[in-house]
C-alpha cells in the first residue's frame, strides 16, 4: 500500500541520514587523529576514550558561538550557500545501494532509498552540478574579496573537473548498459568490478572526485596560507559548522559513488558458495559497503597529508588538457569494445 | 667555487610526467610514519624528570636534623640579578648563630639563572629540578621560607652534579 511505502522509505531516509551525519562527526575525529598520526603526533585523545566525544564538544563549540554576518553581505544568499552545500551533499545518498533487499515482516525491502528512479546516475551528476551553486553564492555574498576569489576558483575547478567524471561514468554506463545504480551493482557480481574493467576510467573518476569535494591535492580556493579561508571565511557558528560538515558529507557521499560504480557496491565475491541465510548475506553485504566507503575515506586522508598542493593553474591544466582527453579516449576505447565483442 | 654543469634540457619519461610513481612513493612514506611509534608525551600521566644539571627553582636546604643550612648572610640576595629574593636576619642559639627569620623569593621575578646556588657559601640555596609553577594570583607567586624548604637527600642528585662540576 502507498502508506507503507512511504513509512518505509521514511524510516530509511531517517536511519541514513543518521548514520550519515554521524560518520560526518566521527570523520573529522578520524581525520585528526589519521594525520596526527602521520605526522608523529597524537590526535585529540583526551576527551572520550581515543577522543570519542571530541566531535559532539566540537559541534556544541560551533553551535555556542556568536554569529558574525558581514554588514554588506547579502544576507538571504548569505544563509542559502550552507544549505545548498549540505542540501546536496546529504541529497545524492537517495540512490545509493546499500545492499540486496531484505524480507521484513512481510514486506520486500530495497535497501536504497529510491533507487528504481530511472536516472539514477544523472541524478548524481546533477546534484554535484547543483553543489557549485553553494560554493559560488558564499564567495559572492561574503563581501570579500578573499572569499570571491576562493569561491570563483572553486566553482571553476568544479565545473571542470564534472566533466571528466561524467565521461568516466559514461564508459561504465556503455558497459552496465543502464543508469539505474542498484542494476550498476548488480551488474559486478563476481569479479567483474569495473575498477577491473576500467582502470584508466577509475583513476580519471578518483582524481575527479578529490577535485569536486576541493579535497587536497586540489584545496587550494580552502588553503589557508593563500585565501585566508576561502569561501568560508565570513562565516561562524552554526553556518560555519554546516560548511565544514558540508565538506566531510562531499567527501562520503564521493566515496559512496565511488564504491558504488568501481568497486562493486555491497558486491562480496562469491559469498553465495558460503550458502549463508538471507539476513546474514544481507549483513555481510552492507558491512562489504561500508568497508569499502571506509577505506575510500582513509584514502582520501591519506592522500591529503601526502601529496603538495595543486597551484590554480596545474590545476586547471591537469583537468582540461589531461583528465578531459584521458576520459573521452577511455569512452571512445570502451565504446569500441563494447560494439564489437 | 665548482664548475656549473652545462644546460642540457631534460625531458621527462612518460612515468615521471604522469607523476603517479612518485605519488605512490610519497603515499608509502606516509604509511610508514602513521604505523611508527609516536614521540608525544602523554603528560600529565607522564611526567619528565629533568636530569641533574637542570636549574628549576631555588628552594632553601634542610638538613636530616630539620635545621636549614641558609645563615641569612645576604649574598644570594645581593648577586640576585633580578632582585628577587628578601633575607631578613636573625639570632639563635645553634651553632650556626644566625638564621633567616625571613626569607621570600618572588618567583614572578626570578630568572632560574642560578647565581644564588652559587655564590652561596653554606651550599643552602640550591636550584631544585621542579618545574611546575603555576599561580592564580600574584600574591601567590611570593614564596616565603616554608614553601622554599626542601630536604638535603631530595637534592643529592643536584648536589652530586654541582660537585662533580667544581
Amino acid at each position: 500500500m502507498i502508506g507503507t511505502e512511504i513509512l518505509i522509505a521514511l524510516i530509511k531516509t531517517a536511519i541514513v541520514f543518521l548514520v550519515v551525519l554521524t560518520t560526518v562527526a566521527y570523520l573529522v575525529l578520524a581525520e585528526r587523529r589519521i594525520s596526527a598520526a602521520i605526522q608523529n603526533r597524537i590526535g585529540p585523545n583526551r576527551v572520550g576514550p581515543f577522543g570519542m566525544l571530541q566531535p559532539i564538544v566540537d559541534v556544541v563549540k560551533l553551535l555556542l558561538k556568536e554569529d558574525i554576518v558581514p554588514t554588506a553581505a547579502t544576507k538571504p544568499m548569505h544563509t542559502l550557500a550552507p544549505i545548498i552545500s549540505i542540501t546536496v551533499a546529504l541529497s545524492t545518498f537517495a540512490v545509493i545501494p546499500f545492499g540486496r533487499s531484505i524480507e521484513l515482516f512481510g514486506h520486500r525491502i530495497d535497501l536504497v532509498i529510491a533507487g528504481d528512479i530511472n536516472i539514477g546516475v544523472l541524478y548524481l551528476l546533477a546534484l554535484t552540478s547543483i553543489g557549485v551553486y553553494g560554493i559560488t553564492m558564499s564567495g559572492w555574498s561574503s563581501n570579500n574579496k578573499y572569499s570571491l576569489l576562493g569561491g570563483l576558483r572553486s566553482a571553476a575547478q568544479m565545473i571542470s573537473y564534472e566533466l571528466s567524471m561524467g565521461l568516466s561514468v559514461l564508459a561504465v554506463i556503455l558497459i552496465a548498459g543502464t543508469l539505474e545504480l542498484p542494476k550498476i551493482v548488480e551488474y559486478q557480481a563476481g569479479w567483474k568490478w569495473f575498477i577491473f574493467l576500467q582502470p584508466v576510467g577509475f583513476i580519471t573518476f578518483l582524481v575527479a572526485s578529490f577535485a569536486e569535494t576541493n579535497r587536497a591535492p586540489f584545496d587550494l580556493p580552502e588553503a589557508e596560507p593563500e585565501l585566508v579561508g576561502g569561501y568560508h571565511t565570513e562565516y561562524s557558528s552554526f553556518k560555519f559548522a554546516l560548511f565544514f560538515l558540508a565538506e566531510y558529507a562531499a567527501m562520503i557521499t564521493a566515496s559512496a559513488v565511488i564504491t558504488t560504480l568501481y568497486l562493486g557496491g555491497w558486491q562480496v565475491p562469491y559469498l553465495e558458495a558460503l550458502g549463508l541465510s538471507q539476513g546474514w548475506e544481507t549483513l555481510i553485504q552492507v558491512g562489504a559497503f561500508a568497508l569499502k566507503v571506509v577505506f575510500l575515506l582513509f584514502f582520501f586522508i591519506w592522500v591529503r597529508w601526502s601529496v603538495p598542493r595543486f597551484r590554480y593553474d596545474q590545476l586547471m591544466n591537469l583537468g582540461w588538457k589531461v583528465m578531459l582527453p584521458l576520459a573521452l579516449a577511455n569512452l571512445v576505447v570502451t565504446a569500441l569494445v563494447v560494439l564489437t565483442v | 667555487m665548482s664548475i656549473p654543469p652545462e644546460n642540457k634540457k631534460y625531458t621527462l619519461t612518460f612515468w615521471e610526467k604522469i607523476f603517479i610513481p612518485e605519488i605512490v612513493k610519497g603515499l608509502k612514506l606516509t604509511l610508514e610514519q602513521l604505523l611508527a611509534k609516536k614521540d608525544t608525551r602523554q603528560y600529565p600521566e607522564e611526567r619528565w624528570t629533568p636530569p641533574p644539571s637542570f636549574r628549576g627553582r631555588p628552594v632553601l636546604a634542610v638538613e636530616e636534623n630539620g635545621v636549614e643550612r641558609c645563615v641569612a648572610c645576604g649574598l644570594c640576595s645581593r648577586v640576585c640579578p633580578a632582585l628577587a629574593i628578601e633575607v631578613q636576619a636573625a639570632e639563635t642559639e645553634l651553632e650556626k648563630e644566625r638564621y633567616p627569620e625571613r626569607f621570600e623569593i618572588n618567583m614572578l621575578r626570578c630568572i632560574f639563572c642560578g647565581f644564588c646556588e652559587e655564590v652561596c657559601p653554606e651550599e643552602a640555596i640550591i636550584m631544585s629540578n621542579h618545574y611546575e609553577l603555576a599561580f592564580s594570583t600574584r600574591e601567590d607567586a611570593i614564596f616565603g621560607k616554608e614553601r622554599l624548604l626542601m630536604s638535603v637527600e631530595e637534592l643529592r642528585p643536584r648536589l652530586n652534579y654541582l660537585h662533580s662540576q667544581y
